[in-house]
């Protein structure tokens, strides 16, 4: 755990750059400072690993306050990942992976070993890798060999400027998913320092908004974005802060469970008895089961009159997979002009049903819950 | 490639000139230099250059890393500067103000080529570690490598090739300017010159500059392939 006592930087000519900043960081959790240029994030950063002296305050590290602590073994025990990278070239990526095991006295083989794990996270083959040097590697490579090295020794914690800043945004995002994959399995206390709001919400457990050397808000992203505390937070994150929480928030949320549904050689009356019961215009088709094969809408029953399901129903219907953001599946919905999107598992069998309408009301109600506000629930 | 072809050409012309002007029977009223003259005078010249440079790195090498670091930065300029309005001085001129502060002789010779030789080395000395791009020192330090293992792991290293550089370029300069040397009481190459300067026999003059251009050549030429040597692996381009 890492705790933020009170913590001030005052530099000499004056300048406050942290004016008093208190919060903690569970273990485990992936802590975003967050604001515009100026705000004191890396500031604060760096006074955890001391690479800036604290002015006053206290910073605890597992309860020691980190100037009790010896400086490079203090920073040996935080892997360290900066925007600039700052690769060694002159070293292979081995020997920059096993940059503090070698400073820690790790044997050849212990490093070596450490090596290939940290390529293999890495999506990098450490037969085709480990002997390169930076020169060699693409963006993308240099920024996974940036991070792997500081999580050479294995560190508890982790502290991570920018780690993605210097890449184009379709490789930028690729390896923010790998690295919330990576995280999941490694479990890390990170202190992860960005300017971009987007990159905010998807990659933190938990938000700390600075402006001017002070802490705004601290909150897990969904909070921050449907509760701003002020005005300040309410313009970082953005008008769009909406589609922003739609990011966040999985098609399971906000799904119906257990549609009803018809089979396809089912009678086309009894299907608007259905639709009349059920007060819908749109039914889901099913086969096999539970198996998802298209759907029917009120006015195609009414237009073919008899027969059966199979006569009127449309089978190139788009699905949303459990675990898609409602982003994602409003995508689909808009792209295909529809109202309402069956949820499915990854073997087609139909989960639930997501409508526009519950989609409209989910977001009203994460307003009106957390205080925010919105126009058409206000009345 | 091409740069070793216009090398290994200029040096069969240098070497051809000294040859065959040692071939000939007289230069106007005088006898060419012997083989055993030109030997003799390549290697004080050899001698002068050496000694001054290894001079020139003993000082030079230590002071421009020293002004690096934190601390003594503000030593920076001054000392760079002071090297850098050094050099703007013409040789002949640094030769000739020695020569009465130091009085004329080998020594002083050595001296002046030293003054001389020293900013190439200091200055390369000083960029080689200043230049080095910051991030690389951050994470260095942020992974919690000491100021002594950032210096010997990555400074150095890092910084060794434009180190040579300046030793080599310094080198050159330094044959270059050692035939000068003479006029203050040394020895070497420039003393044939001078001859020939003396009795206005050209061929003489070249008899002199040809051996002293290709020691300039087979020096820089040995020096890059020490300098590549020396340059690790990563840092090479291609």
């Amino acid at each position: 755990m890492i705790k933020l006592e009170n913590v001030k930087k005052v530099y000499p000519d004056g300048t406050e750059a942290v004016k008093g900043v208190n919060f903690e960081i569970k273990d485990g959790e992936l802590c975003v400072l967050l604001g515009p240029s100026g705000c004191g994030k890396t500031t604060t950063m760096k006074m955890i690993n001391r690479l800036i002296p604290i002015t006053e305050g206290h910073i605890y590290i597992d309860g020691t306050d980190n100037r009790d602590m010896d400086e490079n073994e203090l920073r040996r025990e935080m892997g360290y990942a900066i925007q600039e990278i700052g690769l060694f070239p002159h070293m292979t990526v081995a020997e920059n992976i096993s940059t503090v095991p070698t400073l820690k006295n790790w044997s050849a083989q212990e490093k070596e070993d450490r090596v290939r794990k940290l390529l293999g996270l890495m999506g990098m083959d450490p037969d085709e890798f480990a002997e390169k040097y930076p020169t060699e590697l693409s963006g993308g490579q240099r920024q996974r060999v940036g991070v792997a090295r500081s999580l050479g020794a294995d560190p508890p914690i982790m502290l991570m400027d920018e780690p993605f800043g210097a890449i184009d945004p379709i490789t930028r995002d690729r390896l923010q998913d790998e690295f919330l994959k990576i995280q999941d399995e490694i479990q890390k206390t990170i202190v992860f320092v960005t300017h971009d709001i987007n990159e905010a919400i998807k990659m933190g457990d938990k938000v700390a908004l600075l402006k001017d050397g002070e802490l705004i808000q601290y909150s897990p992203p969904a909070e921050l974005l449907a509760a701003p505390k002020n005005r300040f937070v309410r313009d970082f994150v953005g008008s769009d802060r909406t589609l922003k929480s739609l990011r966040l928030m999985k098609v399971d949320e906000a799904m119906k469970e257990s549609p009803r549904v018809v089979k396809e050689d089912q009678d086309l009356a009894s299907v608007g008895k259905i639709m009349n019961e059920e007060e819908v215009n749109y039914l889901i088709v099913v086969e096999n089961g539970n198996k998802l094969k298209g759907w029917v809408n009120r006015e195609d029953v009414e237009e073919v009159g008899a027969g059966t399901v199979a006569d009127a129903m449309v089978t190139d219907t788009g699905a949303a997979e459990i675990g898609t953001s409602l982003a994602d599946a409003l995508t689909v919905m808009l792209e295909r002009d529809v109202a309402n999107l069956p949820v499915v598992d990854g073997d087609n069998n139909l989960q639930g049903l997501l409508t526009f309408h519950d989609l409209q009301s989910l977001i009203g109600e994460t307003y009106t819950e957390r205080g925010g506000k919105h126009p058409e629930v206000k009345k | 490639m091409r740069r070793r072809i216009v090398l290994i050409v200029l040096l069969g012309i240098f070497i051809g000139l000294t040859v065959w002007i040692t071939q000939l029977d007289s230069l106007k009223y005088m006898q060419p230099k012997t083989y055993g003259d030109i030997a003799r005078q390549t290697w004080n010249h050899i001698k002068m250059v050496g000694i001054a440079e290894l001079l020139a790195i003993a000082v030079g090498v230590p002071l421009g890393i020293f002004v690096t670091r934190p601390g003594l930065k503000r030593f920076a300029t001054p000392i760079v500067g002071t090297a850098n309005v050094g050099q703007t001085i013409p040789s002949l001129a640094v030769i000739a103000i020695m020569a009465p502060i130091l009085g004329y002789g080998f020594n002083s010779a050595i001296i002046a080529l030293f003054v001389y030789s020293l900013l190439p080395v200091l200055r390369n000395s000083y960029a080689g570690i200043k230049d080095i791009d910051p991030a690389i020192i951050e994470s260095a330090k942020g992974m919690g490598m000491s100021r002594t293992q950032i210096a010997w792991r990555i400074e150095l290293p890092l910084a060794r090739p434009v180190i040579m550089a300046g030793i080599r370029t310094s080198t050159v300069i330094c044959v270059g300017t050692a035939t000068l040397a003479v006029l203050v009481g040394g020895e070497g190459l420039g003393k044939i010159i001078l001859t020939g300067l003396y009795t206005q026999i050209p061929l003489l003059i070249v008899q002199g500059a040809a051996p002293t251009a290709a020691l300039a050549v087979i020096l820089d030429t040995l020096l890059g392939g020490f300098e590549a040597w020396m340059t690790p692996r990563g840092l090479k381009k291609g």
